[in-house]
């Protein structure tokens, strides 16, 4: 996917064919798409794919996972931390409805995703076939595109489609099902890349008009707010964000899908809006006066109550989605385009300002969250270790270069809130769908996608056993990503709502834990368990330096809440410091 | 916005490929919007369908939808009208016993007040068909059912509207590039 020319695409270029099977097709669309690492399963109805895959092993690398949901989502760690289209490959039936939670994820959160399934002989189809599933149906509402070949000769045109609708707009997971006579009948094969759809307009044209009146709502703006979300990350425009921001003087707060677009030592990067998010950037955003969201959508987790959110402000959308417009905020001007090309069109049109009475009520308020909430988190007294030191000292001996991959839970709020974020793509986490089992296969793909980088699961005892199975994959692909497991023996924030909402009815959130040091042992993983404080820096450090996969468990306080806190259907301005 | 619950006719300029009906009916089902009537046929631009959907919703839901069925990858575009911006009808049939057209003279006076056609007749049965507004439709069922109706059935609604659709510039501009 480098965006060179590889020997398949300058063959089809030149028009000539050659006659191959299907499933051997399948394989040098995915080489042509310059694809090098997929993940996958196999069984019966895909076999011969992964017949063809053999061939061409030197060209294109296979990584068996232990279950296919991992597969789905060591794709997406893949495609979120490279900006490339993310590759799973499963059987028909089960195979490909256990890939059905990652896809979703990747729905949800704009991911590029080809995922392809076998299916069983078209003359099957129907007919409840061994294996059989309809999983082009079950995966409709969670893709953004799924269609399903049943001729070997529709395989190279329906491909090239896949790709190109994946990775182009608002990316996100394209599921392509091959019937297995379509895999072995054969076809005259020649690639051809995808240009356009003619039903299809991924990004909308900019107009000038809209940039302008956006231009100048914020040149008139006293206490201008940015938002900004992956959007950003997506559209490769962390820089022309930065320039914005840095021209006009806007504090700039970021979702969780948006985190490490910009440094998080960068003096205008106020933090992180919604329900766990940051204290100032929520509460002034009932203040601001002019709100500018870019690439985001106004979640519900970001916006908490909609009748009281950002009333009083101007709102200023920048969006490459149109359906997004209007979904859950009204807007007043709405930049339809590529966030890149919008913001560079932007940035002339704005007046240098410093906003500094405006940013010192940031400062002010976020020195109310330290005293109250985060000097507890990072320094604490107690006798207990908080999930937010350990964050504290991952920043401190990764320099805060490390990509982060969380899970879904309290840690991935207190890695959001805690990371250290030099560079963009460093917070890989499942934002929208909160798919628990999510880091450790998305950590796996990340750092084969990656490898330059340092890659740090950080994941609560629940999540780490939904795929757990993973540690397989990680032993025998010798993947050198380091695991971090918070261990507090319960669910942790499903505890915390129980406790805050639900008179601490403990209903089915305490966990009995097994030995998970024995289990990372029995992979053959370096390990090291921490339970005191003094031992947190050493152990931390060790995993950090080691060359090879390593498995730190640390036993956090059980009974520790995640603060500030928007409660479910309360004003984002109402947020909760304890 | 306007928030009166209104019939709104949606029409969708869409791809003729298999699983786009699935695609688009989950976009209302999602949103617990029932739909009155959906009819799908070869549109005025050859290759490409027209759906014509029948809800009865908001202005302001009306738009969003129209938004997430234009981000279908297959969905060429999208429109929504009120009853006032179109010219709409249905279509009708009824199965009933040959013997009553002789017993019940009457039937055949509401067959011609009512420019009913008459399809077939046998033996056994005739049937007639008729094309209106749901409400002309509907009185004909009455009046008929006082005598008997073996089988009933109705179209969903097709419409054209009144202003200009641009999906042939649209289509074109495509094809130029």
């Amino acid at each position: 996917m480098k965006e060179t020319e590889t020997l398949e695409s300058k063959q089809a270029s030149k028009g000539s064919t050659e006659r191959i099977s299907g499933s051997e097709a399948v394989v040098k669309c995915l080489i042509a798409e310059g694809v090098d690492i997929l993940y996958g399963y196999p069984g019966g109805a895909i076999m011969p794919v992964y017949d063809a895959l053999y061939k061409y092993q030197d060209q294109i690398h296979h990584v068996l996972t232990r279950h296919e949901q991992g597969a789905a989502h060591a794709a997406q760690g893949f495609a979120r931390i490279s900006g490339r289209v993310g590759v799973a490959m499963a059987t028909s039936g089960p195979g490909a409805t256990n890939l059905i939670t990652g896809i979703a994820d990747a729905q949800i959160d704009s991911t590029p995703l080809v995922c392809i399934t076998g299916q069983v002989f078209s003359h099957l189809l129907g007919s409840d076939a061994f294996q059989e599933t309809d999983i082009v149906g079950i995966s409709t509402p969670v893709t953004k595109w799924s269609h399903q070949i049943t001729k070997a000769s529709e395989i190279p045109e329906v491909m090239a489609k896949a790709f190109y609708i994946a990775k182009s707009g608002r990316p996100g997971p394209v599921l392509i099902d091959i019937t297995k006579d379509a895999q072995v009948s054969e076809l005259d094969f020649k690639y051809e890349k995808c240009t356009g759809v003619r039903s299809y307009n991924p990004v909308p044209k900019l107009n000038n008009d809209t940039v302008q009146a956006a231009a100048d709502i914020i040149n008139a703006a006293k206490k201008p707010m940015i938002v900004w979300g992956q959007g950003v990350i997506l559209g490769k425009a962390e820089e022309e964000l930065k320039a914005v921001i840095e021209k006009a003087g806007i504090p700039a707060a970021w979702t969780i899908m948006g985190a490490s677009a910009i440094p998080t030592s960068h003096p205008l990067n106020v933090g992180m809006v919604g329900m766990h998010g940051n204290y100032a950037p929520n509460v002034l955003t009932n203040q601001c006066d002019v709100l500018i969201a870019i690439g985001m959508r106004f979640d519900d987790r970001v916006t908490g109550k909609l009748e009281t959110y950002a009333k009083q402000a101007k709102v200023i959308h920048f969006e490459i989605d149109p359906a997004e417009i209007d979904k859950n905020v009204k807007t007043d001007v709405a930049v339809l385009g590529d966030s890149k090309e919008s913001l560079a069109a932007l940035l002339p049109l704005l007046n240098e300002n410093t906003h500094e009475g405006w940013l010192e009520e940031f400062k002010k308020l976020y020195a109310i969250e330290f005293e109250k909430v985060i000097k507890d988190d990072i320094h604490p007294t107690k006798e207990g270790l908080t999930m937010g030191e350990v964050l504290k000292e991952i920043n401190k001996q990764s320099e805060g270069n490390a990509a982060i991959v969380s899970d879904v839970g309290q840690h991935q709020m207190i890695a959001c809130r805690y990371s250290k974020f030099n560079k963009t793509k460093s917070n890989i986490t499942s934002g929208g769908l909160g798919t628990m089992g999510f880091a450790l296969p998305a950590a796996m793909g990340a750092k084969m996608a990656a490898p330059e980088r340092e890659v740090v699961a950080i994941i609560g005892d629940g999540g780490f056993q939904m795929n757990i199975q993973e540690l397989g994959t990680i032993f025998q692909t010798q993947i050198p990503v380091k695991i971090v497991v918070l261990n507090n023996e319960f669910l942790g924030m499903v505890r915390q709502w129980q406790q805050l909402f639900f008179d601490k009815r403990y209903a089915s959130t305490e966990m009995t834990n097994p030995d998970f040091i024995t289990i990372a042992k029995g992979y053959h993983l370096k390990t090291k368990k921490v339970t005191k404080r003094e031992e947190l820096a050493e152990a931390v450090k060790e995993m950090i330096a080691s060359d090879s996969a390593y498995f730190l468990e640390v036993c956090v306080e059980k009974e520790d809440n995640v603060f500030p806190m928007i409660p479910a259907g309360a004003s984002v301005s109402d947020i909760r410091l304890s | 916005m306007n928030e009166e619950i209104k019939t709104f006719t949606i029409s969708i300029y869409t791809e003729n490929n298999i699983g786009l009906l699935n695609r688009i009916s989950a976009i209302f089902q999602r949103r617990h919007i029932n739909i009155e009537s959906l009819t799908t046929s070869q549109s005025e631009i050859e290759g490409v369908n027209r759906f014509v959907i029948v809800v009865n919703i908001t202005e302001h839901q009306a738009k969003k939808i129209i938004g997430q069925i234009e981000k279908q990858v297959e969905a060429i575009k999208a429109y929504y009208h009120t009853d006032e911006e179109t010219i709409f009808t249905e279509s009708c049939m009824f199965k009933i016993k040959s013997n009553l057209l002789f017993e019940e003279p009457q039937i055949q006076n509401i067959i011609k007040e009512s420019n009913t056609r008459i399809v077939t007749v046998n033996k056994e049965f005739f049937v007639l068909e008729k094309s209106g507004r749901r409400h002309e439709i509907e009185t004909l069922r009455k009046e008929l059912n006082t005598f008997g109706i073996m089988q009933f059935v109705r179209s969903g609604r097709i419409a054209v509207t009144k202003e200009e659709m641009k999906i042939t510039e649209m289509l074109m501009a495509f094809n130029n590039q």
